[in-house]
């Protein structure tokens, strides 16, 4: 089987509310621009063009389709489309470059956040006969799993808050961040619920952004960089739509897709956690340990554009390897309320 | 990009009245609600779920075997919910809560009017309270309401058939922006101007520009006004009556090539008889009267035949 490597990464800056269309056009055309120069490749060059974004969160039919204008789709390209956070694009252009179809693959993420209200907008991603009708909110949702850890012992809101602050913290290397610099933990806990017992700064900020990532198979890879991040592992899993089925202070489909994906000997690893407790979920479920560094990019704590976030994850984690500041990195992506659905994409600066 | 005052835009109301069909399983449950009782259904583990799926969370396999539950329980978990949403159970700021019901294995999500959130807590017990109005599903519990809160009749009347069909009302509002060129091009039309973008590598004109160049993937930054006349490439005799119509058919719906454009748009044209108008007809715009222009292409009634000569053929034929 070939090895596939990520070779480059791009994405516009996180901002609370870009004055661009839902088509993402005008967030994506200097995202391409900048990941092409950065590899070298043009347009021509890239054998297959994935996305992730969604209608729901755009308020029009195929608002993806209105996103190809950004490519330049002349002459014909090969292209596809998922309903689903980017990461999910970057597995099935993984899966197409293995048959050996294309060498090369172009794939992007991009959301609007703002354009809707993101609260209501993501109810419809519930059971939509015995949930959504209830039109329960995702951070009232964490809240509930926020409160069944903390009860639990397994974190408490200092542990939340300190996430936070460090997620800030580092994110002000982070040119891409919405939300960035120091911050203490004391201060952070004397500010007001939002949802009890989530405030704040436990939750992701609504954000507009878009997020692309280039892929090359080996032979291709090299020529483009030096130091390739090569995916040694690819996985995803997911958990019952039924939220009382399911056990919430872990994540199985997680440890699943980490486990088939050989997660081990990780220096570097960029979760995608919208609520500070889901971070410490899933470095509990995968046995990270403090030599592991949790989301040097601020993660999505800091930047949360829907359906780029999770693809940026690999981003963040790739350009860990390829500037040599990660031996292996672990990237992870979610979707679905409560962290329903998982991604593990493991990375390895070494020869394939 | 043109940058300057933020484009235009306005917002959209996107909504839909879903009704949906509840299935075998979900009718019973959906009837017992209606009749003032809860049912859960028996897993592959023996855990009884409620509410009930269809399907084993694990094993997959078909389930069936309902059992009646209480109409009370357990809050196992809770978040507060500050400032309600539209379409949440209840208007005013409430719990939301996992609640094991008595006799059930799983935890079921609803709404706990505590009024203030030091009136919730995990091991709280709570009880259904009814809808005035059943026979919607889910939303016949209005919300639960802690145990020792007064208790309100429970609404009379057993249910008079099965429940089988749920309404669920979708609508949401998003903010539409337009594009750069997109909105150069609408504010142009409140002035009376025709005015499109070209692509700075192929230099084709676009009208209306969407602000990049669906060939070469870059911003269409450079304007260009256009003449409010052109030649019609194709068309079709609209025959058919439809919802919405603003013209009694027949007329005739055509791509208009604005003389200097490169692209084709699609307009109305009036003002002949539709078995006159042809390939290559050349055509103007008839504008409405500046009272009424705004930023839209409805200032443009219709396109007018003017008489000149047809068009020939290689004029067009790239743009078709």
């Amino acid at each position: 089987m070939r090895e596939i490597a990520v070779v480059g990464f791009a994405q516009a800056r996180n901002v609370r509310r870009t004055p661009a269309t839902t088509n993402g056009v005008e967030m994506l055309i200097p995202v391409f621009e900048e990941v092409l120069a950065a590899t070298g490749l043009s347009k021509q060059d890239i054998g297959f063009w994935c996305s992730g974004s969604s209608d729901y969160l755009a308020g029009r039919a195929f608002s993806f389709v209105s996103a190809v204008d950004a490519i330049g789709a002349f002459p014909p390209i090969i292209e596809s489309h998922v309903e689903m956070d980017g990461a999910w694009a970057l597995y099935e252009a993984w899966v197409k470059i293995r048959t050996g179809e294309v060498d090369t693959a172009l794939v992007y993420g991009f959301g609007k956040s703002s354009a809707g209200e993101l609260r209501r907008v993501l109810a419809l991603q519930l059971d939509p006969y015995l949930v959504a009708p209830l039109w329960p909110d995702p951070v009232a949702l964490a809240g509930l799993q926020a409160r069944l850890g903390i009860e639990a012992g397994l974190w408490t809101e200092r542990d939340m808050a300190a996430v936070a602050a460090r997620s800030r913290a580092d994110a002000t290397a982070n040119p891409a961040a919405q939300l960035a610099g120091p911050v203490s933990v004391d201060e952070l806990l004397a500010r007001p619920y939002l949802a009890d017992p989530l405030r704040a700064h436990d939750c992701a900020p609504i954000s507009d952004g878009a997020a692309a990532v280039v892929l090359a198979a080996t032979g291709r890879a090299q020529d483009i960089t030096e130091r390739p991040a090569w995916i040694t592992g690819f996985e995803h899993r997911i958990e019952s739509a039924a939220l009382g089925a399911r056990e919430l202070t872990t994540s199985p489909s997680t440890v699943a897709a980490a486990k088939a994906a050989g997660a081990d000997g990780i220096d570097v690893a960029e979760l995608h956690a919208p609520f500070t407790h889901q971070e410490i979920l899933l470095r509990q479920a995968l046995g990270l340990g403090e030599e592991v560094r949790i989301n040097p990019s601020g993660g999505a704590l800091c930047g949360n554009p829907m359906f780029a976030a999770g693809l940026a994850r690999i981003g963040e984690a790739a350009r860990a390897v390829m500037a040599g500041t990660a031996g292996r990195a672990l990237a992870h992506a979610t979707s679905g309320p409560l962290l329903q659905q998982n991604l593990v994409c493991v990375l390895d600066g070494g020869q394939p | 990009m043109t940058v300057g005052q933020a484009p235009l835009s306005a917002p959209l109301e996107v909504g839909f009245d879903y009704t949906r069909s509840l299935g075998p399983l979900l009718s019973e449950f959906a009837t017992a609600l209606a009749g003032r009782r809860l049912l859960g259904v028996r897993g592959s583990d023996g855990r009884v779920h409620v509410p009930p799926v269809e399907y084993d969370p694990v094993t997959a396999a078909p389930l069936s075997e309902l059992v009646e539950v209480a109409t009370a329980g357990t809050v196992r978990t809770w978040s507060w919910q500050a400032q309600p949403l539209a379409g949440q159970p209840l208007p005013h700021p409430f719990g939301w809560a996992l609640i094991h019901l008595d006799g059930a294995g799983t935890a079921m999500l609803h709404a706990v009017d505590a009024g203030t959130p030091d009136r919730m807590r995990t091991g709280m017990r709570v009880r259904v309270r009814w809808s005035d109005t059943p026979g919607n599903g889910i939303r016949d519990i209005a919300c639960f309401e802690p145990l020792d809160a007064p208790q309100a009749a429970v609404p009379a009347g057993p249910p008079a058939e099965p429940v089988t069909m749920i309404t669920a009302p979708v609508h949401l509002t998003v903010l539409h922006t337009v594009s750069p060129g997109e909105d150069v091009h609408l504010r142009g039309l409140a002035e009376g101007r025709l005015i499109g973008q070209r692509c700075p590598v192929c230099h084709k004109v676009y009208v209306p520009s969407r602000g990049a160049c669906p060939t070469c993937g870059v911003f269409t930054g450079e304007n260009v006004e256009l003449p409010d006349r052109g030649t019609v490439t194709t068309f079709c005799v609209v025959n058919v009556p439809f919802l919405g119509q603003r013209i009694t058919p027949p007329y005739v719906a055509a791509y208009i090539l604005l003389d200097g454009a490169d692209i084709a748009f699609l307009h109305l044209v009036l003002g002949c008889r539709p078995d006159e108008v042809r390939m290559g007809m050349r055509v103007a715009a008839v504008w409405r009267p500046r009272a009424e222009w705004g930023t839209t292409t409805r200032n443009i009634d219709h396109f007018r035949p003017t008489g000149e000569p047809d068009a020939p053929y290689e004029s067009y034929a790239n743009h078709l």
